[in-house]
């Protein structure tokens, strides 16, 4: 669905905005931040090694060679999917909120112990979503947890802030009536619009490189995500990438040789 | 309509049928969500009572919670079959 790209994108696009931002793996046992963050060779501890007394927090955090005030704190490898013990987790989530400004857990799929971990403590979510029904279904469920399960409804404090954001979104084949629109993913899941990831190979070349789909000045997904995060910190920008993109004559016939 | 369409009628967008389905599936989901979690146990338990005087199977008794203005509703409907009541007196165990 494009949770990992989105939350490798938001991250860097946080820290780009001069906000110390800290990016965490909860997918246990199945490692892939690191690879799509471009900082699979240096990890050295992980989430689980922090948890077990085994390493400092400090230690286990990698700093983002391209931006300063970015930081990736890896998942451990271990089968065992049980290893994120409850006060361990809660012990990291305190000490991150005190040293960062943002601090984005990467769920696992799913609703099991990862994925309910890397919701408990959140103060905002943002659901990834797939014009698709499988995914729209995944995610009413996932909204219905958020507000039954996460730590704020247990101490009956405001509810989780939530945020739809689409992906791999395709305005042409919503024109031709063959994928669910924005409106159509809108109204079932009845949440507010974050942003609209257009359908891109830009966004495939940056998890081959390990670079964030946000730091591709060419790629239409990342400005798209840049937009999201700009929304996401208050502000107003104009939702893109919503239509078909009009083709002059010239780029009808060039066009895909520059693509 | 023109004698193209007539002969070559227009398949409804799949998208269109997309929503309709899923429309249709998260409101029962929904529902189920609200459901506080005793009602499948309470509707065993009535079920255990009540076949003790009439002859009923499990799919008569159906638990439901609802609402009627500020007040929730439990509902609780149980379907005796007629010759349950008419027909020969059943062994009740004590």
């Amino acid at each position: 669905m494009g949770k990992t790209t989105t939350s490798a994108a938001f991250a860097a696009g946080l820290a780009l905005r001069g906000h110390k931002t800290v990016v965490i793996d909860f997918d246990v046992g199945l490692r892939n931040l690191d690879l799509v963050m471009g900082c699979e060779r240096r990890v050295v501890f992980d989430f689980i090694n922090v948890i077990n007394g085994d390493a400092t927090l400090n230690q286990a955090l990698i700093r983002d060679k391209r931006i300063d005030s970015l930081y990736i704190f890896p998942t451990s490898q271990t089968r065992d999917k049980e290893a994120l013990k409850r006060e361990g987790v809660d012990w990291v989530m305190r000490e991150l909120r005190n040293d960062f400004e943002y601090v984005i857990c990467d769920s696992p799929a799913g609703i099991e112990h990862g994925a309910l971990t890397a919701l408990y403590h959140a103060d905002a979510a943002i659901i990834v979503t797939n014009p698709e029904v499988s995914s729209v279904r995944d995610s009413d469920r996932i909204i219905g947890i958020l507000a039954a399960r996460s730590r704020r409804a247990e101490k009956r404090e405001s509810p989780v802030e939530e945020h739809l954001l689409l992906t791999r979104y395709s305005p042409e084949r919503v024109k031709k009536g063959e994928m669910l629109s924005v409106d159509d993913v809108k109204e079932i899941l009845s949440l507010p619009l974050l942003g609209i990831i257009p359908e891109s190979p830009t966004v495939l070349r940056a998890s081959n490189t390990g670079i964030p789909v946000i730091l591709d000045a060419e790629s239409p997904a990342g400005r798209a995500y840049e937009d999201a995060v700009a929304r996401f910190v208050g502000e107003q920008r104009e939702m893109r990438f919503s239509l078909p993109e009009r083709r002059s004559f010239l780029r009808g016939w060039f066009g895909r040789a520059a693509t | 309509m023109s004698l193209f369409d007539f002969f070559f009628p227009k398949k409804p967008a799949s998208a269109s049928i997309a929503k309709e389905r899923l429309q249709i599936v998260l409101a029962h989901e929904r529902a189920d969500r609200d459901r506080p979690d005793f009602l499948p146990r309470l509707q065993k338990e009535l079920l255990a009572v009540v076949t003790k005087y009439v002859a009923v199977e499990e799919d008569m008794i159906r638990v439901s919670l609802g609402k009627a203005g500020n007040a929730s509703v439990l509902e609780i409907n149980v379907e005796v079959p007629h010759t349950a009541i008419t027909g020969p007196a059943r062994a009740v165990p004590a």
